[in-house]
């Protein structure tokens, strides 16, 4: 440790010793550069395989939902009565169910079913949600208790209670489904939205955009929501996935959408009667719908861990 | 003195999402039987992985330490077993950490936290730990202590924290203390009052302390020797008479610039150190210094400086000591001619 | 904290008054009579029969009578099994639906803590990605999936298992597993992320610096902080077993409360589907009521906000 002076390491002539020239910004030049908060989210979550995996999936069930009822020469209801609950064949890909409807196209038609009710229903959570979540959090006090114990109260009353108890009274379809859902779901975000507000509204671009004389509502949406979007994203994501079982659940009771519709969930009561004699017209809906909902779990999980790097470290 | 501890040659990087941060470059230093010694820096100096280090806190992976050994009581701490180091932590040497806040667990008694380590180390019963409990809180000055022990940390503010926290560290009478910017986190008052509580304690128990502060402020009080971290290297060691009286590092001085003094004339202003520390996954090739450095040559781009001892114990790593910059033409800055 | 309690108990009861008005509302808003459905009957048993369920009064003075039945903890008599009471129904099919839900929710917090635990511990590990592969199938496949997969698996074509039934210790094997896996799996990620972030935790260091064993850092120290989320999680997690039940019983064939109250939908028997509602209701809010009196006890930290807010 106590070394001399190395006069002569090799190379070290006295014009090494000049000052060194340089302009004054040097120092505060950055050496590495460094990425946006959005761009780190984007790598986070397109390095996350799992997540992607689940991109792709819904993309591709979503494509199938889509187009794959409108090429096909079948449709969702028409009766095969010469090949009634036939095993998959190359005429009927997934085989057909009791009354001889192909289950390839009524899969798909499920999925049609299934996505329309899980986004529908998380855009109304999401609407309700951040004006609701968004006055709580942004005035806070009286306004934001009153709210709130409002949705406490809501929120006591078991789901499914009213969603069962709405079916009983309105006809069962599809609006029932999501009107049913929509009653309460939106708490849930109403709380991350509120939560979020009341972290981001004390933070200093909030304050100096007030003292500049900003109304509320423009701190509140211009502001305020576009930074609490992550928690919003996750919440949005993993909402689809639980109202697409929502609905499943309801149909698999027969309270959900009727014949000749096809819905995952009335596609599995059906098979489950016949399980043990055409396994398949219970594996295809019952095959998808947990894919599908697999598919969005996992890409909600990785726009989590994108959002919140600290839990996945 | 006799050292204590010796830390030698020791390197430490971290696995992090773009790479491999070197936390700590080779770096020397011992601390002798009850002596204070000081690590100041900034953040990102490497000087909080050093302490942890030495207390095998760094977690593995991420952390990796690459080579060097920390020589304690003439035994490798490095090569330990986890079992045999748990014998060492809290019983031989002991930690305060940054923030007496979250520092303690919310969901257990003060009373429990300090009988814990008693229990373990000096084999006490139940009760005999909790009479030593009461004891420790006294001595570090909290007021009754009887009832003190029942209650959970959130009954207590963060100055009582971490007086707590020096009595968990010191329950063992542990010969070493690593005291981990213990003061960062409290108000100016409060500040003052745990640095005298720790140095009356040190007078007291004799224990060596190793105090990590980006705060020279308040080295001068509790402290002997400081040294001075910069970039995961140790650029300057020495007393605290030679670091304030005559620093030689160019950050060492930048360091003292940007404090206040009392002998200052009414209007000077504090000198900041301009410019940022150095990207530690890329470590600059030369002096880790050179890009805030206004007195900067060529030579330090490109070649690390060798410690230089200007007394038996000051040491600086600086191209400035060498004999090639102390030419006279040099000085006038016009270079030197062939 | 007395304090604290009687508020939460207030709420609890505001929460239910409101869902029993609701629910009453609901039933009365249901275009025609009730009984309009019951066949080959005269004007004078349709007559005899709303003065029998006090049908002939103004809805606010049956509403009245409601309440009044209800503090008594009578839920009213079916319309459509002649002359049978809710309460008898009730209790009938509830003590299926509970041994199953005792089972599942005993199963759900014991096979979550482990799994999570272990996924914690072996951070970033092999055993990690297992557990949390599992969590995340058990996530995505819906107890409408999972059950008939069990059943098909297991009973028909392996027959370890009876298909139907719920006697024998053997019979709740395979309904506990549907109904728990979900649950297993939301608790499993909960206790792994609040077991991360206590492990990561800056008392952690100190209880390290202390030189106490890695055991006891873990169960004293880190597992103590990373249980609270779940005991706010019972609330929920009654509520899906409640909710899972209801499909597991259909699929099972056990006469439980579940498949009762779906019957009772099926029928628009009013009385039964009011009295399920509400006792169902009753079931839930008390739990939720019994986990944030828990929630207290266990968190030292909530103990002094909830002393603080009596002042």
């Amino acid at each position: 440790m106590q070394q001399e002076i190395q006069a002569n390491v090799s190379g070290v002539g006295p014009e090494r010793f000049e000052p060194l020239k340089r302009n004054s910004a040097g120092s505060e030049k950055v050496v590495r550069k460094s990425r946006t908060a959005w761009q780190d989210i984007r790598h986070r979550l397109t390095t996350n395989k799992l997540a992607m995996f689940g991109l792709i999936l819904m993309v591709v069930i979503a494509l199938f939902a889509i187009f794959a009822p409108l090429f096909s020469h079948y449709n969702y209801f028409a009766n095969d009565l010469d090949n009634v609950s036939a095993a998959p064949s190359f005429t009927h890909w997934f085989g057909t169910d009791d009354l001889g409807r192909d289950m390839y196209v009524r899969t798909w038609k499920g999925a049609q079913v299934s996505l329309f009710v899980g986004l529908v229903a998380a855009l109304i959570d999401l609407v309700i949600g951040i004006v609701y979540g968004g006055i709580m959090g942004y005035f806070g006090g009286k306004v934001d208790e009153i709210m709130n114990r409002f949705a406490e109260i809501l929120y006591a009353i078991p789901y499914l209670l009213v969603v069962i108890l709405l079916l009983v009274i309105m006809p069962p379809s599809l609006t029932t489904i999501i009107v049913a859902m929509s009653i309460t779901g939106w708490i849930n975000m109403a709380w991350i939205v509120r939560g979020e507000i009341m972290r981001l509204k004390n933070q200093e671009y909030a304050l100096a955009s007030k003292a500049l004389g900003a109304g509320s509502m423009r701190i509140i949406f211009r502001h305020l929501i576009p930074n609490a979007m992550g928690p919003i994203l996750v919440t949005l994501t993993l909402t689809v996935p639980s109202a697409m079982f929502t609905e499943a659940f309801l149909s698999f009771l027969g309270l959900g959408v009727q014949s000749p519709v096809a819905s995952w969930g009335t596609m599995i009561n059906d098979g489950v009667k016949a399980m043990t004699v055409y396994p398949w017209r219970v594996l295809f809906p019952a095959l998808f719908l947990s894919l599908t909902m697999f598919a969005f779990n996992v890409f909600g999980d990785g726009l989590r861990d994108a959002f919140d790097p600290k839990l996945k470290q | 003195m006799k050292p204590i501890l010796e830390v030698k040659d020791l390197n430490v990087s971290f696995e992090v999402y773009g790479g491999e941060v070197q936390a700590v470059r080779g770096v020397n230093f011992s601390v002798g039987e009850g002596e204070a010694v000081a690590i100041v820096g900034e953040s990102g100096s490497g000087k909080s992985v050093t302490a942890q280090t030495i207390m095998r806190l760094i977690p593995t992976p991420p952390g990796n330490i690459k080579s060097g050994s920390v020589l304690f009581d003439g035994q490798d701490l490095l090569s330990l077993s986890e079992r045999e180091m748990q014998k060492v932590r809290g019983n031989k040497i002991g930690m305060i950490f940054q923030d007496p806040m979250t520092s303690l667990n919310p969901t257990m008694t003060v009373g429990a936290q300090i009988i814990e380590g008693l229990m373990k180390h000096e084999k006490l019963s139940r009760s005999a730990a909790r009479t030593r409990a009461i004891e420790l809180l006294s001595m570090v000055g909290i007021p009754n202590p009887e009832s003190r022990i029942k209650q959970y940390p959130h009954h207590f503010s963060g100055g009582m924290r971490q007086r707590v926290m020096i009595a968990i560290a010191l329950a063992c009478n542990p010969s070493l203390l690593i005291a981990d910017e213990p003061t960062t986190a409290l108000d100016v008052t409060i500040q003052a009052q745990i640095l005298r509580l720790m140095k009356d304690l040190q007078q007291k128990t004799k224990t060596s302390i190793i105090l990590i502060t980006h705060d020279l402020g308040i080295v001068a009080d509790v402290c002997d020797r400081v040294i001075v971290m910069y970039a995961g290297q140790i650029v300057e060691t020495g007393t605290k008479w030679e670091i304030f009286r005559n620093p030689q590092h160019p950050y060492t001085k930048g360091l003292l610039r940007s404090l206040p003094r009392l002998d200052q004339r009414k209007g000077e202003p504090l000198v900041p150190i301009f410019g940022t520390p150095p990207d530690l996954i890329q470590p600059p090739k030369g002096c880790g210094f050179c890009s805030r450095c206004d007195e900067a040559m060529r030579i330090c781009e490109t070649d690390v400086p060798a410690p230089t001892s200007l007394s038996d114990t000051q040491t600086v790593r600086c191209w400035l000591q060498h004999p090639l910059a102390k030419s006279p033409n040099m000085a006038e800055g016009k270079g030197a001619s062939v | 904290m007395v304090r604290y309690i009687l508020n939460k108990f207030i709420f609890m009861f505001l929460s239910l008054f409101l869902l029993i008005t609701a629910t009453f509302a609901l039933m009365n808003a249901v275009p025609g009579s009730p009984l309009q459905s019951e066949k080959a009957t005269t004007e004078q048993i349709q007559q005899n029969m709303k003065e029998y369920y006090g049908l002939d009064k103004p809805v606010i003075v049956q509403y009245g009578v409601y309440l009044k039945k209800l503090a008594h903890f009578d839920l009213g008599i079916s319309m459509k099994k002649r002359f049978q009471s809710v309460n008898k129904a009730i209790t009938r099919s509830f003590g299926y639906s509970f041994r199953l839900g005792i089972v599942s929710i005993i199963t759900s917090v014991v096979a979550g803590c482990v799994l999570g635990i272990i996924a914690a511990l072996y951070h970033r590990k092999f055993l990690d990605n297992l557990a949390m592969i599992l969590a995340v199938l058990g996530l995505a496949v819906p107890s409408v999936v999972l059950a008939p997969l069990l059943q098909y698996l297991f009973s028909v074509k392996v027959r370890w298992f009876p298909v139907t039934g719920l006697t024998h210790p053997i019979d709740y094997v395979l309904p506990t597993i549907a109904l728990s896996s979900v649950s297993i799996a939301f608790i499993a990620r909960l206790i792994r992320s609040s077991m991360i972030e206590s492990l990561n935790a800056e008392y952690i260091k100190t209880a390290k610096s202390k030189g106490l064993a890695g055991h006891v850092i873990v169960w004293k120290h880190a597992l103590r902080n990373s249980i609270l989320p779940v005991v706010t999680y019972l609330g929920y997690l009654i509520a899906n077993v409640i909710t899972g039940s209801v499909i597991i019983e259909q699929i099972f064939g056990i006469p439980g409360m579940g498949q009762f109250f779906v019957s009772c939908v099926i029928d628009r028997d009013y009385p039964m589907i009011m009295g399920t509602t509400i006792f169902y209701a009753v079931l839930l809010v008390a739990s939720r009521f019994l986990a944030d009196i828990i929630y207290v006890l266990v968190d030292p930290r909530m103990r002094a906000s909830a002393g603080k807010a009596v002042k």
